[in-house]
């Protein structure tokens, strides 16, 4: 009786719901959330402000103005379980700043980060740091005797590779601008496969 | 028609309807009071530190439902109000502070009594501004009182900088606002309230939880049509109280860490919980896993992030409190029938056995000391007739008050809520007592708490708020010795007032009265005597030092599991090494 009981009791935030499922979302998942912004000084310290104040994580942030210049866009990488995440959409949508935010999770998203990469390059390394900048299609975006300057974009993980691959040749700098990321158009379904279910 | 900033801020405050400033005044606003001093509209009350304005304007605030004003100046004045501005945005206050700013050309070279205002009250305003150019001045006004005073309400900061207060511009106030990032939605979601009122007629154990939303939506008449249709108890926070009638038979009184052991109870067992316009703060919930197990919970609330911040919510109504509930009535109206009374008896049996098992108590012998529940309870039973307006500070006496004092009306109870701040007592009921010049406004305070602001007693003298203040005086910081006596084995790490001041001849030295209640059957008399004296009063009231506050959660405990009364080692202690005589503690304070 007691056991049934027990069970009866829901409990609040305390016990996954849903076995396995629950565990996902409590997993700290990363987001992409893409806040429109007014273009005005001090809007930055604001967002800026609200993630440190409420103890949420920002990984990356990139911000510039839009096609509107009375507005900027800005595009922050996060992480945290569903209620964080909701916490964040809502606390951002309170700042009175803030005219839009989209948590680009929910939908498809495309998104490209830029890393500016400078190598040392004794003279027998050049040429490998060319092969490398081919391989990820990067450009040498300046050049010295003694080194290079690779610019290179692309999704997270192809930036870590080149990174990866050019570490034994030295790097001397390296930065990088953070994501900025955009919802992917709805795609129409593809001609084919209409007609593959209408032979069905 | 030009005029010069300092004139253009004076119009704008007239068109927004602002009676009084509390104001503090300094070399960077200097044009703005000299504008102010050459005007009778507004009454200018000034304070003798920013953070009583900023109190004041509080108090103003929550007594009126309209935003309160002040007006400090640069540097420290900002940082003294800063206090001040962060109670009203825990307690979503509708404050607009002015603050001057070093000329223009000098912000950012560290100037003489400079700070760098908005950046200081960014975490603790709903918004802020800092007007650089004399043409942007009156719509921003206009903005910040509506920012102030829509949505989920809160303090904003308006910055001027001298030379903006000292140019000219021609004068046009903006007749309406529209900011593209700020749209409070005050209509709930119909499918959503039609779930709510689906609950409600399913419920067999339902319990309603309003909080201070409640209070500033204006929605004390849709919340009592709900609970005497449905016949749901009602159970209030701190800052919610008065929004329904304390002495109804549906009210529970206070829940959370000090509230009733009926509201408690009824809060754990319940099936489902309807909270309007109540965040279900740490104070409420306890341990947040075991709030509430057996409840469905339907949340009311104009900010959407207050929604499943803290709580798992089943239905969330995002909207103003009272739309939703008039929403909600009306479709309760058509469908509830039947007699709710019947329906709801098990539960009210339940509820009244809990109600009768641990009622509010103290003991008062009639030759003992003073107990402080017993100085509250007389109040309220000699001035229920005159419907005060009651402050308190923080600590003991503001739960005493909160749980002896059952306010019948909302914008009566002046308290600071979520951040507690000691201090807020005092010139928040003078802010209340300068908007309603003509009624009685007490304030409750602590011996500890009181001290914090009382250099305003100078601005309640000179600026004739007769405030009555009365003081429940035990020496300590009640609340934290509480605490130290159960959960630090009883030391008294500074909690421990040592001396406290003669509030009497304290009183006196101000120009106003002070008087004394050392004896039991003294205290009617001299609450009376107060309560007949014209000008500001203390009443000085020394109180049993050990007295503690019940029920009480421990911080993180479970809602159903209240501590009731001292623990038995305390208990001895009490009647032991701390039994104190009337003789012993008067002469301990006089000494």
């Amino acid at each position: 009786m007691k056991e049934k009981l027990r069970r009866k009791i829901k409990t609040r935030y305390s016990q996954p719901k849903l076995g396995a499922v629950s565990h996902q979302l409590k997993a700290r998942m990363e987001h992409i959330i893409s806040v429109t912004v007014e273009n005005k000084f001090g809007v930055l310290s604001r967002v800026a402000g609200l993630f440190s104040g409420r103890g949420f994580n920002i990984e990356s942030l990139s911000v510039a103005p839009t096609l509107d210049p009375s507005m900027s866009q800005m595009t922050i990488v996060t992480s945290g379980d569903e209620r964080i995440i909701e916490q964040i959409v809502k606390q951002l949508n309170k700042l009175i700043d803030v005219i839009k935010v989209v948590d680009l999770n929910e939908t498809e998203f495309v998104s490209r980060e830029t890393a500016i990469i400078k190598v040392h390059t004794k003279d027998a390394d050049r040429a490998e740091a060319l092969r490398i900048v081919d391989i990820f299609r990067a450009n040498v975006i300046d050049s010295t005797p003694s080194t290079y300057t690779i610019e290179v974009s692309g999704d997270p993980k192809k930036i870590e590779a080149i990174i990866n691959l050019l570490q034994p040749l030295g790097i001397k700098d390296l930065v990088r601008t953070g994501r900025v990321a955009v919802a992917r158009e709805p795609i129409r379904q593809a001609v084919t496969q209409t007609k593959k279910v209408a032979r069905e | 028609m030009k005029l010069s900033g300092a004139e253009i801020f004076i119009e704008c405050l007239k068109r927004e309807g602002v009676k009084t400033v509390f104001a503090l005044p300094g070399g960077v606003v200097l044009k703005i009071f000299d504008m102010l001093h050459q005007q009778k509209d507004l009454e200018v009350i000034l304070t003798r530190h920013e953070q009583g304005a900023g109190h004041m304007a509080e108090g103003y605030a929550k007594a009126t439902g309209k935003a309160g004003v002040c007006l400090v100046t640069s540097g420290p004045g900002m940082t003294n109000v800063i206090t001040a501005l962060a109670d009203a945005y825990m307690d979503s206050v509708p404050v607009v502070c002015f603050s001057g700013q070093v000329p223009t050309h000098l912000i950012g070279n560290d100037a003489f009594q400079e700070a760098d205002n908005v950046g200081l009250s960014r975490p603790c305003t709903k918004y802020n501004f800092l007007v650089k150019d004399v043409n942007d001045l009156a719509a921003t006004i206009k903005e910040a009182f509506y920012i102030a005073t829509t949505g989920r309400p809160g303090p904003v900061l308006v910055d001027i900088p001298k030379d903006v207060s000292q140019n000219v511009a021609e004068f046009a106030y903006p007749n309406s606002v529209s900011i593209r990032g700020y749209n409070p939605t005050y209509d709930g979601n119909k499918w959503q309230i039609k779930q709510a009122a689906e609950a409600i007629a399913k419920a067999k154990k339902p319990i309603l939880y309003v909080g201070g939303g409640v209070v500033f939506s204006g929605a004390s008449q849709e919340l009592l049509d709900l609970a005497e249709m449905t016949q749901i108890p009602v159970d209030m926070t701190l800052m919610g109280l008065g929004v329904f009638p304390g002495e109804h038979p549906l009210s529970l009184g206070m829940l959370g860490m000090h509230g009733t052991y009926q509201a408690n109870m009824a809060m754990h067992y319940s099936d489902l919980v309807i909270a309007v316009g109540a965040r279900f703060d740490d104070r409420v919930t306890g341990k947040v896993s075991e709030f509430c197990p057996h409840a469905k919970i339907i949340h009311i609330d104009i900010d959407p992030t207050s929604i499943r911040k803290n709580i798992h919510v089943d239905v969330p109504i995002v909207g103003d409190c009272k739309t939703v509930l008039r929403e909600l009535n009306q479709i309760l109206r058509a469908t509830v029938n039947g007699d709710q009374k019947d329906l709801r008896k098990p539960w009210w049996d339940q509820i009244q056995q809990w109600r009768q098992a641990h009622p509010l108590t103290y003991q008062q012998e009639q030759d003992g000391p003073i107990k402080p529940q017993h100085v509250v309870k007389r109040l309220y039973e000699l001035t229920r007739d005159r419907d005060p307006i009651v402050s308190t500070d923080v600590g003991q006496h503001q739960m005493w008050a909160a749980q002896y004092f059952k306010l019948a009306q909302p914008n009566r109870w002046l308290t600071s809520g979520g951040l507690g701040t000691m201090g807020f007592g005092f010139p928040a009921a003078m802010g209340a007592q300068a908007a309603f010049r003509d009624r009685l406004v007490l304030c409750i305070a602590g011996d500890g708490s009181v001290q914090m602001n009382m250099q305003e007693m100078a601005t309640a003298v000179v600026s004739k708020l007769p405030v009555k203040i009365i003081i429940l005086n035990n020496g300590f910081h009640g609340m934290v010795r509480q605490w130290q006596d159960l959960f630090y084995n009883g030391r008294y790490a500074s909690s421990d007032l040592g001396t406290t001041p003669d509030f009497v001849k304290l009183a006196e030295a101000y120009g106003a009265v002070g008087l004394r209640a050392n004896k039991v059957a003294k205290l009617d008399e001299v609450l009376k005597q107060a309560l007949a004296t014209e000008g500001p009063v203390i009443v000085d009231v020394p109180t049993y030092p050990y007295e503690n506050c019940y029920p009480m959660i421990p911080a993180g405990g479970c809602n159903h599991e209240m501590i009731l009364e001292d623990p038995p080692e305390l208990k001895q202690k009490q009647a032991g090494e701390r039994k104190v005589t009337p003789e012993d503690k008067d002469t301990v304070l006089t000494a």
